[in-house]
Parts: structure tokens; sequence; C-alpha cells
């Protein structure tokens, strides 16, 4: 399994300095992969921007949205800003799309809530199709591409059109059973091989009160469930080394943790325990 | 620290026993609408495991529960005059009431203050934590329905809750035949004197036995006589003894700020596999835990106590409602031979299977394999190897392969889908039936034509992803079926008659290559799965009023050429609004074997993009069980079975006949398949 690493890009108080740092030393830790959050209504940084600032900084780690929200861009555009990134980062990119929790992000964009699955599913062809002629570049060959959620369709969405799943986070039991429908679902669509499985989890090993006011504060949209996120919170060197053994043997391909804070000494300390 | 417990079942006097033991400062306060002595239900049943968890929580309490137990580790099947009996299965019993008052002592001893016969109509406030244990009506919960996002919908059979003076020995299922339909009765013992006997009969039974129009006692005499052999002259007692749905109570949340649900509150689980109490005094221990844990931080602990009791509980619910599904549609099963009959109910929630109850009992799973390998030996393969017979063509076993894993030992290999014609391919790679040639063997055909879904790139890159410059697409109308897909033609008079000759044609060249099975495609949305539903289906000639015709006029003009094991590979439901429900797959399945089907391979969904699959591990299973029993065929069925024990399951309890199997391959196979052992060998020293 792989571990990754989020780019501090919604934490409050992030400055573009910060953000560069933290790229720069994860490329040079143990970490396989960047990856960032999506979110309109919150005070945060686009996806596919800091994706780009994160290329122009590192050279090897893989560059991921886990996960953008597909239906709140245009289609076209969407394909756009994914193959600039792409391209920019000399083809690192992995993106994760899903149709997101939030209908204030729908209502921020002036994109109708309904039929968000439909477009989504729309998009995602358009991605893998050469739909467009490849009149839209630059080329989107080997963007790797996951899909998240959790519905029924979800999991055949992704089976249908991506080549993984991305999971939402959770203890590796949830996680396990998420695995065994992506693959029960990738089997059932006749695709060859298995999907690969991205999970994802956060941790606080400075500032811990820090960190879990900023997750209450991020998923206060959820109500009672930013408590349960705030519980999820890995705290601790052995927390983490639990949780990556579990999601290890739950068939995990590649493990992102994701900082509740932009403090690089957050950074230093994961490094030192995945490395360890 | 002020907890208010609302409820004085099982769950709210357990909770009180336990915060009291762990904090005797705390002042808890317990309030029960009715009077001490006011109980409904006669006898709760408790497994081993939970025990561990009484004894290590309240060992007083445990001893005094376990003094009056009934415990058996027996299970009695009566059915059709035979008694199965299946053993291993260590349960034990209390009277509910006896349960209560050992509770309530407890409670009075440790200094809990108990106020029965006090209704409640508001939360209270002065609580620094509200626990609403007051069952799956509750006050409490009702107070913030919203914010705990409840979902209560009936599952199950119609059931009335009895007592008898008969002393059963084991856990007992009596199933009895009427002029109206299939009854059924799950009795066990709960002290020396009395059992639990409940009786069950799906709601158009009961309609039509006159049940909604008997009074309380006239339907309590109805039982007695009904069940008069297996009561042995005893009587049936009543306690409120009405006819019931079962409510099945889910909640996204169970707290909301100061305010918990425990127990029947927050979720309820079908009483066929007897898990209600434990799961209410589970709750309690957990709950207690996790106050403890952080140092009486409420907020904290709530989230804690439900973290940790969700998963657990979704499960045994899940488990549950399969239980409850298995009984309403048992009179199915009528059929089956007592031993498949017994061994299908074991196995019914999922939590029991081939593997586990070998180990229980083995004697059990030895008589079965035995009946099922027909063979008067002592031993015989468990279910999987027993070889099947179709049309005079004998498999050797039930495992059935894809055509892109190894195929050695398994019973049949898939061909994976043959086009019938070029312009049937799904993707320029799929393989034709002009130059296909069987390997492995034996062998099931899989032959199709693609329709609407062809002219694709190959499913390396995506499914029904259009190739840019495809070939001109046929379906039963002109309908695309994804994004970005092409309008096919709606496939005309003239079209139909190719597509019927190309079938043919394909079909006596199978029949000339020695073609085992001959599987045809009436699925996922392909050109015949096209015919068969409403939404891709919207014809207004005689194929759209009809619309299994043009699918049956192909499987009839094969059948002319094909005298071999037939199968039909079908969509049993679309799994989408509007579209072919199970129902009406099952009348389709009927249909296709009155035309000379000899094996339904059962898949669902994909008629459209947009469809709404519920993709698990053996997903599939309870549409091939359906299948099987109503439209009376073998079964072909898949659904992400990734061990030999879900096929012995599966086959054993007759919910299908064939397996395909998808094993993933293990670190040890891995290993192995490194070859032999490498020359040089440590040095064992002397």
């Amino acid at each position: 399994m792989n571990v990754g690493v989020g780019l501090p890009t919604t934490t409050p108080g992030t400055d573009g300095a910060m953000v560069l740092e933290w790229a720069r030393r994860a490329d040079a830790g143990p970490f396989s992969s960047l990856a960032v959050l999506d979110r309109v209504v919150y005070d945060c940084l686009d996806p596919f921007a800091a994706l780009a600032a994160a290329a122009a900084v590192t050279g090897r780690v893989r560059l991921a949205t886990m996960i953008a929200i597909g239906p709140l861009r245009p289609t076209a555009l969407l394909a756009k800003q994914a193959a600039s990134v792409h391209a920019l980062s000399g083809r690192r990119l992995t993106l994760g799309l899903a149709v997101g929790a939030r209908i204030e992000d729908y209502e921020a964009a002036s994109v109708e809530h309904r039929g968000r699955g439909r477009r989504l599913s729309e998009q995602l062809a358009y991605l893998r199709g050469g739909i467009d002629e490849d009149r839209v570049g630059p080329p989107r060959d080997g963007i790797e591409l996951l899909v998240g959620g959790a519905s029924g369709q979800a999991f055949s969405r992704m089976a249908r059109y991506a080549d993984g799943y991305a999971h939402g986070g959770g203890p590796p039991r949830a996680f396990a059973g998420a695995a065994a429908r992506a693959n029960a679902a990738w089997r059932d669509l006749g695709r060859p091989g298995r999907p690969r499985l991205w999970g994802q989890g956060y941790f606080a090993l400075g500032d811990v009160e820090g960190g879990n006011a900023y997750l209450r504060d991020y998923y206060a949209f959820t109500g009672p469930f930013a408590e349960r996120v705030v519980a999820a919170n890995l705290t601790s060197a052995r927390a983490i080394k639990d949780f990556l053994r579990g999601y290890e043997e739950a068939g995990c391909d590649e493990l992102v943790l994701f900082p509740t804070s932009a403090d690089a000494a957050e950074l230093d300390r994961l490094t030192e325990v995945v490395a360890a | 620290m002020i907890v208010s417990i609302i409820g004085g079942g099982p769950a709210g006097l357990y909770l009180a026993i336990l915060l009291k033991k762990a904090d005797a400062a705390i002042d808890v306060r317990l309030l029960e609408r009715n009077s001490p002595d006011a109980t409904f239900g006669w006898g709760v049943v408790f497994s081993e495991e939970t025990l561990g968890a009484l004894r290590d929580a309240d060992h007083e309490t445990f001893l005094e529960i376990t003094d009056t137990f009934a415990r058996w580790d027996r299970v009695d099947i009566h059915y059709h005059g035979r008694v199965l009996r299946s053993r291993g299965h260590s349960f034990s019993a209390i009277a509910r009431k006896q349960l209560l008052e050992i509770l309530q002592r407890r409670c009075f001893s440790l200094g809990v203050d108990l106020a029965f016969g006090v209704g409640v109509d508001d939360v209270p406030a002065d609580a620094d934590l509200v626990v609403g244990a007051d069952g799956a009506n509750s006050f409490v919960r009702r107070a913030y329905e919203a914010e705990f996002g409840t979902s209560v919908v009936p599952e199950g059979c119609k059931y009335a809750w009895f007592g008898t003076d008969l002393v059963f020995d084991a856990f007992t299922f009596i199933f009895r035949e009427t002029e109206h339909g299939l009854f059924h009765v799950h009795a066990y013992p709960f002290d020396e004197h009395t059992s639990t006997f409940i009786v069950e009969c799906p709601e158009p039974t009961w309609r039509r036995a006159g049940l909604h129009e008997l009074s309380e006692e006239e339907s309590l005499v109805f039982c007695e006589q009904l069940f008069a052999r297996d009561l042995r002259g005893r009587e049936l007692f009543s306690n409120r003894s009405l006819w019931l749905d079962f409510p099945k109570v889910t909640n996204k949340v169970w707290h909301y700020g100061r305010t918990v649900l425990l127990g029947d509150a927050a979720h309820t689980a079908h009483f066929s596999i007897g898990s209600g109490t434990k799961l209410a005094m589970e709750d309690a221990i957990a709950l207690r835990d996790a106050l403890v844990h952080r140092a009486w931080d409420v907020e904290a602990a709530l989230v804690d106590y439900e973290l940790g009791r969700q998963p657990v509980v979704e499960r045994t619910q899940q488990a549950a409602s399969e239980s409850a599904a298995y009984f309403a549609r048992v009179a199915g099963y009528r059929e089956l031979e007592p031993i498949q009959f017994a061994f299908n109910l074991l196995t019914r929630s999922g939590r029991i299977t081939h593997a586990n109850l070998t180990f229980r009992d083995p004697a059990f799973t030895r008589a079965l394999d035995g009946w099922f390998a027909r063979t008067a030996e002592v031993l015989a393969p468990p279910p999987m190897f027993a070889p099947l017979e179709l049309r005079g063509l004998t498999l050797e076993n039930r495992a059935v392969v894809r055509p892109d894993t190894p195929s050695a030992g398994a019973g049949l290999v898939l061909s994976g889908f043959v086009a019938v014609s070029s312009e049937g391919r799904i993707t320029p790679e799929t393989a034709m039936m002009d130059d296909w040639t069987p390997g492995a063997r034996p062998v099931a055909l899989q032959l199709g034509h693609a329709g609407r879904r062809g002219a694709c790139r190959p499913r390396s890159v995506g499914v029904d992803i259009p190739l840019r410059n495809g070939w001109e697409l046929v379906s039963a109308s002109a309908l695309p079926y994804g994004p970005f897909s092409a309008v096919p033609l709606e496939l005309d008079e003239d079209g139909m008659a190719a597509v019927r000759a190309d079938f043919v044609a394909a079909a006596a060249r199978a029949a000339k290559l020695g073609v085992d099975i001959l599987e045809l495609d009436f699925a996922h949305g392909y050109l015949l799965g096209s015919f068969r539903s409403p939404l891709s289906n919207h014809r207004t000639d005689g194929y759209g009023r009809e619309r299994l015709r043009f699918p049956i006029e192909v499987l009839d003009d094969i059948r002319r050429v094909w005298d071999g094991v037939m199968a039909v590979r079908l969509s049993v439901t679309d799994w989408a609004r509007g579209g072919v429900s199970v129902d009406e797959g099952i009348a389709i399945a009927r249909a296709v074997v009155e035309h000379g089907c000899d094996l339904v391979h059962t898949v669902a969904g994909q008629t459209i993009a947009e469809d709404r699959p519920e993709h698990r591990r053996g997903f599939l299973t309870a549409l091939s069980d359906r299948v099987r029993t109503e439209a009376r065929v073998p079964t072909l069925v898949g659904g992400h079975l990734t061990t030999l024990d879900d096929v012995n399951t599966i086959i054993g309890a007759g919910r299908g006949d064939l397996c395909i199997l998808d094993l993933p391959l293990s670190d040890v196979e891995r290993e192995l398949a490194q070859g032999s052992i490498p020359a040089e060998r440590a040095v064992v020293p002397s």
C-alpha cells in the first residue's frame, strides 16, 4: 500500500508559501501522492489551482483530487483544467470525482443540484472518451480516474468509467465493506483486473485541539456527523500505524492522510511515523 | 451529574445499574410509564457471547439471570411430519418478567431513583444526560425524529406472541399447512414451566383465514386448534397477544445534544433471530463504557457509543431483515426435501454458513452432503463438489469460472460474450461466432448481440464508451444507451429476420463445435434484453405490446437447431424506476422455461446506464433463489462469490445450482506459484 498526504488547502490561515513548502517537503518524503479536497463555500483553495502550484515545486509524487465535485464545472472546462494540471506536472494527475455533499456549493456555482449524478456520468464518459475529438487539449491520456460516493450508483459509475474508487473515510472495516462493493461492481460491469482503491483519513500530531476545532468547523454542515469525524482524527503515532495496518489488510492501494493544520512541523511528524 | 432514563425495560434498567456501579455519586433517575409488574411478551433469548458480556458488566445480576435460565443447544424443525434436529447452537432464555424483576431489585439496592406509573410529557430539562430507552415506539425519539433521521417500516409477516405451558426442549420451528396458506411457529422454553410460542403467517394468508376479523380470544383458540398436535393438549396463553406487524426502526444518528437512544428506541431487529434484548443490554454496556472512558464528558461519550455500536447493530439488523424476508416467503420452499429445507432455514440470515454449521454440528452437514450427493454412503463431498445433471449433460461440480480466470478444476467455463455477427459486437475485440473455438471444457457458449451497447472502446478503458468511428447500432427502440452513445436504429422486420438468422447460424455452428451449453443473452440491455423492458422498448408494434415476443422467437428458433442444454442469461430486474420488477422478471423466467430453457443465468440491472444497483458480496443470491423457487428452474449465479463456503451454502440451501467464483489470488498462492523450494537450505545444527 502506498501512503499519500493531503495538501493543507482547506485549513484556515494557510498562505501560498505554506502550501508550496508543504508540497516540497512531501515530495522529498516517503509519500507517493499529494491530494486536495474541493469546496466552494469555504475559505479554501481551488483544487486545480493548488495542484498546479504543487506541480511546479514537485517532481515525483502523484497529484490527486480526493475528490473534486465534477458537476460544479462545465465538462469541457473540467477536462481543460485537469489536462492542464496533468501537462504541467509531467503526467502525474489522479482525478477523483464525485457529486459532493453540499447543496450550498451548487447554489453558489449556480448549478442545478438535481441531475448531478447523471451529469457526473456524462463528464466521466467525456473524460474517458475522446468525445471532443481531442479538440480540447492537452492530451488526457494517463490521467488516473477515480470516482467517490457511497450510493449503489456511485459504485457502478466507478466501475463503468474509472480506474478506481475514492473512499470517503472511516474505520478500516468500513473501507473493507466499500472495497467489496467496488470489486463486486467491477466484475459485474465486466472490467478486467480490479479497481485501484484509495482511502483517506485525518491526522493531528501536534496541536490536537486546533485540529479538532478545524474539523468541527469544516464538517459543521453534516450536523452530528462532525463529532464522528473528530472522533476518527488520528492523533498519535500508534493510531496512525494501526490505521495504516487496517487499511492495508482491507485491500487499500493508496491511503491519503489529510492534515488538520498547515504547520510544516505536522508533515515532519507524519514523515517520521510513515518512514519508521 | 443527573441522568434521566426514560423507559424501564431491560436496556434502561441495565444502564441504571451500570452507571450507579460506575459512580455511586451520579443521580440516576428512571421513569417508567407502567407499573413495575406490567410486562408484555414472554421470554427473551440470549446467546453465549452476550452472556460473557453480562458476566463482565455486572456479576451479581449475571448470577441471578443464569440461575433461572432455560438453556438448550438444539434447533428442531417440524416440517412435513418430520423433525429435523440441529445441535451445537448455544442459547439461553429467561422470562422477560423475571429479568425485569432481577434488574429492578438490583436498581433499588444500588440507590437508583425508580419511578413507575409516571407518564413523560416532556424530556426532563434538568438532566445532564437523557436516555431514551422507551422502546420501538419511543416518546423521546419522536421529540427529535428529524434530527435522529428516524425510519420505521414494517417487515416480515403478521405475528402474534403467545405463551404456553408446554416446555419445549429446543428452539422449535413448526410449519403447518392450511387451506389458507402456510403458518409457522417460533417456540422456545424460558423457564421450567413455560415457553414462548410465536405464530406467524404472511398477510394474505392471515386475511384468508379471517384472522383480521377475530377477537384476541378467538384468534388464540384458532392458533390452539391449528397447533393442537404440536401443543400436545397444552394451552396457549395470551398477554395482549394481538396480531402485529414488526416495525423495523432505524436512526441515522442515535444522539442529539444530551439526548441518546438505547435499545429498541434506536434500532429493532426482527424477533426471528432473537437479538432485540441482547442488543439493548449491549447498548447499555457500551454507553457505560464510553462515559467512563471519556470521564463523563457526555458529548464525546455519545459519539464513541454511536461509533462503536452502529456497525455492530447494522450487521445484526441486516441479518434480521434477511431472516424476516425468509419467513415471509417460506411457503415457496415447501417442495424442498426436509434436510435441504432445514439447511435453508438455518442459513437464512447469512450468519450460519455451511462451514460454521460444520463446526457446530458436523453430523448435520454430513447428512446434508450425503443427501445432496444422492449417495447412501456416509462420506460425501460438500455440495459444491456434487455433480449436476442437465438434459443428459453431467457437470462434475458446481464451480463456474469466467474466461479470464484459471479454469482447472471448475465444473464449467464461461466463454465470455460471443457475438452472433460483426454488428453484434460490444467492442472491436469482442469474439465473433464465425471464428470462435472452445478452449477449456466443458464450456457454456455465451451467445449475444450487443444491440445499442455495441461499437464501444475496450473494457480495459471503461464500459459503454463509444468508438469514434463505430458501426451502426440497432435496438428495440431508437434510444441511446448512455452519455454520448450513438442513437441506434429501431430494429425493423427485415432486421429482426436477419438477427434471427444470425442466431440460428451461430447455434448450428455451436452444435457442430460440440459446445456443452448454449447460453442466450437476454440481459444487461443488449439487443434481446432491450426488448424485454419498458425502459428500452418504446415500440408501438406487436413487439412493443408484447415485449418478450422477439427474444422468445429467437429462443424458439435456436431450440429447433440446438438440442443440447439451453441456458438464458436474464436480467431479472432493471433496478430502475419504471423498469422490470423482480416479480415481472420471474414471470419472464417462467416464459423462457416454457420455451425450452434448462438453466437461468440470473443477473440484474444494466438495462439502462443510470440504474440503481446494490453491488456487494452475493448481491445476486436472493434473486437466484426466487427464480429457482418460483420459476422452478436450475440457476447459475455469480454476484461476487469469493469463497468456496459461499458456494457450498448457496448450493446446499437450494438458492442456486451453479456458482460463478471470483477467487482473489492469495498471498499463499502467489508464494507457491514461485515454483519449487530453493536448493539452499539452512543447515540444521546437530
